[in-house]
């Protein structure tokens, strides 16, 4: 008995240690991404403003554009609306712009995007990018919370507004084209998407999960019973 | 061995062998599936295969324009009226006049001119016997002697094609040129690499 | 049917095909008596299969190329049909391949199956585990991430530290100044052929030293000692096809379903069996803040880390992780009881084995996190005061794992054995 018990402790252990943390060095609380994978309309939004926003400076050259028919788009629409850096809807998402280059003018290379929500994580992306604060101390002029003295200036300032950083609180100074609950959903809806291009089997593996494990569920029965019926030999 | 004979129900153990090992096998096999697939054609293959458009408006007539498609080069060609013309006159001196090798064109190419419109012609620029591209020769006699009414000629083995990619008898080639999948997607843009659906 | 008698004779005088089946299948006998813990040396077997059949899927597609590595793992997960599929089977397989591995050595010491006449058999078995810890080591490389590339970095430079040859040495290992496009390619042909072959020659000598003294079983008793005056089977013997093959299908099933449960429900285990950072590509100037190897070599690291440098050497430090390993070799010749089994040990055995494997699963979870984990010692106490408290738990753990082995000599001997039957029960 004791013996079992030690075993089973074995088993049970990993959970007590359970990291599901991506920001080990965690200086600045995250704030939870409601995303859903399952809603499409989301990710197609996410899709369009990933490109017009980020695809200038960041490559996300691991994706392809064809790839968005996974989320709703026909090839008609992503080849009249989306197709800003290539010619045909099969190619990857790259950019033109020099990484050598780029980091002389920015002071680092902007990073490709492709699979940042699996190094990152979806509450960093949403965090990150609804904190930026008016930094004069910095270059371009721009500080962020989570990702301090960060290269990146604040490109979504219009639709956000600006926002200032005192006494460890922040306001806005300014209000942007959109509303805090517009951006707010802005910013979700782009890290939905940036989700999706992280992973996009994800969208396919838990149904072909379901099936496997259903199968194995019957062949596990077939073959308990199938073992007692021979060991019935036994003693 | 009788039923219960050692105590055990032979029938039983036959039927649980039986449903797992079909079982099993199902899984198997489904199982395979994703490794099997995993070698075909992947998106980066299909992406760099995918279909070519070409605009023929800027293609003079009796010349020739050299395009490129899954690695192969096409050709189109803008034949004249003498040079449709002169294809129905050819036929004693070619291999397979009659198309009967079917393989080499599209159903909707099995036709005199082997194209879709009588002047255009597309066809991939590889020679059937071993792999070179030939050169064209579209005027009549010159260097390829008085007989010599426009075509193309393999510089690597000596086989003769027409002004339709159809091969010479005698030519080491054994068929005519290949005549890939295309369609005009309008009046002077042909995509080369994708079937014309209806038939002209 | 006469027709396929004929064709079985046929093969028979030329391959000893029907005799090696009677040799170890139908009439190869096993202990009645496998409980659970019995199920892991075939899942090794099965996992090693499954881990060079999507290892050859993946080859097709992986570029063993600095510039190109990491696109096309990315290009696998994407373009290629079902690729995702075969790279997380992979991942997977590698992570529980260890599960596995852990569990089958955890049962050999818990019943004595390293005793006399199977020493043999142990110590094949301790070559195949690091084999199968470089084979991980050498394949984590490959991914070429963050953590592929720091992770390589720091094991290679534990090379360095030996003594006089350690900076050639650890050049030599990389091909270069620098973990390196050189050091990725050699580590592919290491990873795909080099040790897979070793592993597979050490696998069947691991088997055919089994077959030839027969399983341990968990009550310690040698079965061929109680045979049958007229058939000379073993009395507590059982044969392994039928018995053990249909079995072992229920332990297999059972496994596939947490391995299909894994790969398409959490392919990354929280971080743990692919790591969050690998999925940066790999930057030679940009440290990681936190480098910790994979969740099954974190034990190891743990005792590494905890060892501090004496005279100016991490040596130290190398010398005792490698003893952490090496010492399993010598466990047979260690145990000194007279029984095989923890069944049948006393109270004073069972107190030291719990004491390794709490050490064990503590050494595991602090190699995963940072060393000030749990801050410091407070200042006013003495010697230890503003040492980080994970470095000293790491090392109160450390000695005792260590004990554990050094020590077994005389409290495997002290101990109070029970009476061993002399046959299975349960």
């Amino acid at each position: 008995m004791k013996k079992n018990s030690l075993i089973f402790a074995i088993f049970i252990f990993p959970f007590f240690i359970w990291n599901n943390s991506y920001a080990a060095d965690g200086s600045f609380h995250l704030d939870n991404a409601k995303i859903d994978l399952n809603d499409q309309h989301s990710l197609q939004r996410g899709a369009r403003n990933f490109i017009n926003y980020c695809l200038n400076c960041h490559s996300a050259n691991y994706m392809r554009y064809n790839r968005l028919q996974d989320i709703g788009l026909s090839e008609d629409e992503i080849k009249k609306n989306l197709l800003f850096t290539a010619d045909k809807s099969g190619e990857l998402m790259n950019i033109s712009m020099d990484s050598v280059e780029a980091k002389k003018w920015f002071g680092a290379n902007p990073p490709n995007l492709t699979v940042t929500a699996r190094s990152r994580g979806k509450d960093w992306i949403y965090t990150y990018l609804r904190t930026f604060y008016i930094d004069d101390s910095r270059e371009l002029g721009w500080n962020n919370l989570v990702y301090p003295n960060a290269a990146m200036p604040h490109v979504l300032w219009e639709l956000q507004g600006t926002q200032v950083y005192e006494d460890n609180h922040l306001s806005l100074l300014k209000a942007g084209i959109l509303s805090e609950q517009e951006y707010d959903q802005f910013v979700l809806d782009t890290t939905n998407y940036m989700v999706f291009m992280a992973e996009p089997a994800k969208l396919v593996r838990h149904k072909i999960g379901y099936f496997v494990i259903g199968f194995l569920v019957i062949l596990l029965i077939l073959v308990i019973n199938l073992k007692r019926e021979f060991w019935k030999d036994i003693k | 061995m009788s039923k219960k004979h050692n105590g055990f129900d032979k029938d039983r153990r036959k039927f649980l062998l039986t449903a797992t090992a079909v079982t099993g096998a199902v899984g198997i096999s489904v199982a395979g599936i994703p490794f099997i697939t995993s070698m075909k054609p992947s998106e980066k293959a299909k992406a760099a295969g995918a279909s070519v458009a070409v605009d023929t408006s800027k293609i003079e007539k009796g010349s020739l324009l050299t395009t490129e498609w899954r690695g192969q080069p096409v050709w189109i060609l803008n034949r004249t009226e003498d040079m449709v013309k002169g294809l129905s006159k050819m036929e004693t001196n070619l291999a397979d006049p009659q198309l009967k090798v079917t393989s080499q064109q599209p159903k909707y190419c099995q036709n005199p001119t082997r194209s879709i419109k009588s002047d255009l012609l597309v066809v991939v620029g590889i020679c059937t016997h071993l792999g070179c591209s030939p050169t064209a020769k579209l005027q009549p006699k010159g260097d390829m002697g008085d007989n010599w009414t426009g075509g193309f000629f393999c510089p690597c083995h000596g086989s003769k094609f027409d002004l339709a990619g159809r091969v010479y008898k005698g030519s080491p080639a054994p068929t005519n040129l290949v005549v890939p999948p295309h369609k005009y997607i309008d009046e002077k843009t042909i995509l080369i690499g994708e079937d014309q659906k209806d038939e002209a | 049917m006469e027709r396929k008698n004929n064709l079985m004779t046929w093969v028979d005088e030329r391959l000893p095909v029907s005799s090696f089946i009677k040799n170890h299948l139908t009439q190869y006998y096993a202990p009645k008596n496998f409980n659970f813990l019995y199920f892991f040396g075939a899942l090794a077997i099965v996992l090693f299969a499954l881990q060079i059949l999507t290892g050859i899927f993946l080859t097709m597609h992986y570029k063993p190329d600095a510039l190109h590595a990491f696109a096309s793992v990315e290009y696998i997960m994407r373009d290629v049909s079902f690729g995702w599929v075969i790279r997380y089977m992979h991942s997977t397989g590698a992570s529980l391949f260890f599960v596995v591995i852990y569990m089958h050595m955890f049962r050999a010491i818990i019943y004595g199956s390293y005793k006399q006449p199977r020493e043999l058999l142990w110590i094949f078995g301790v070559l195949i585990f690091l084999l199968l810890m470089a084979e991980a080591f050498f394949g984590y490389l490959l991914p070429w991430g963050q953590m592929s590339y720091w992770g390589a970095q720091v094991i290679v430079n534990l090379f360095a530290t030996v003594p006089f040859i350690g900076p050639d040495l650890a050049e030599w290992v990389r091909g270069d100044y620098l973990v390196s496009d050189a050091t990725l390619n050699r580590f592919f042909a290491f990873h795909v052929i080099a040790l897979p072959l070793a592993l597979a020659g050490l696998i069947f000598l691991h088997l055919a030293a089994l077959h030839s003294v027969g399983s341990n079983n968990p009550d310690g008793i040698e079965i061929k000692q109680t045979k049958d005056k007229k058939t000379g089977i073993p009395l507590d013997g059982i044969p392994f096809h039928p018995y053990y093959t249909v079995k072992d299908l229920i332990g297999l099933t059972v496994f596939l379903i947490v391995f299909t449960a894994i790969i398409f429900f959490m392919p990354e285990v929280g971080g743990y069996f692919l790591e969050h950072n690998n999925f940066v590509p790999a930057d030679p100037l940009v440290t990681p803040a936190h480098i910790a190897p994979v969740w099954y070599f974190t034990p190891f690291y743990s005792i590494l880390r905890a060892v501090p440098p004496i005279f100016n050497s991490q040596f130290p430090g190398v010398a005792a992780m490698g003893a952490a390993v090496l010492i399993l070799f010598i466990v047979p010749w260690l145990d000194k009881s007279k029984v095989k089994s923890i069944r049948y040990k006393g109270t004073l055995y069972k107190k030291w084995l719990a004491a390794f494997v709490l050490s064990f699963l503590i050494l595991g979870y602090l190699g995963t996190v940072p060393s000030n984990i749990w801050g410091q010692i407070p200042n006013f106490i003495p010697i230890l005061g503003g040492l980080d408290l994970a470095t000293f738990v790491a090392r109160v753990f450390t000695i005792v794992y260590f004990a554990f082995f050094v020590l077994m000599p005389f409290y495997s001997k002290k101990d109070k054995t029970k009476p061993v039957p002399k046959r299975v029960t349960s």
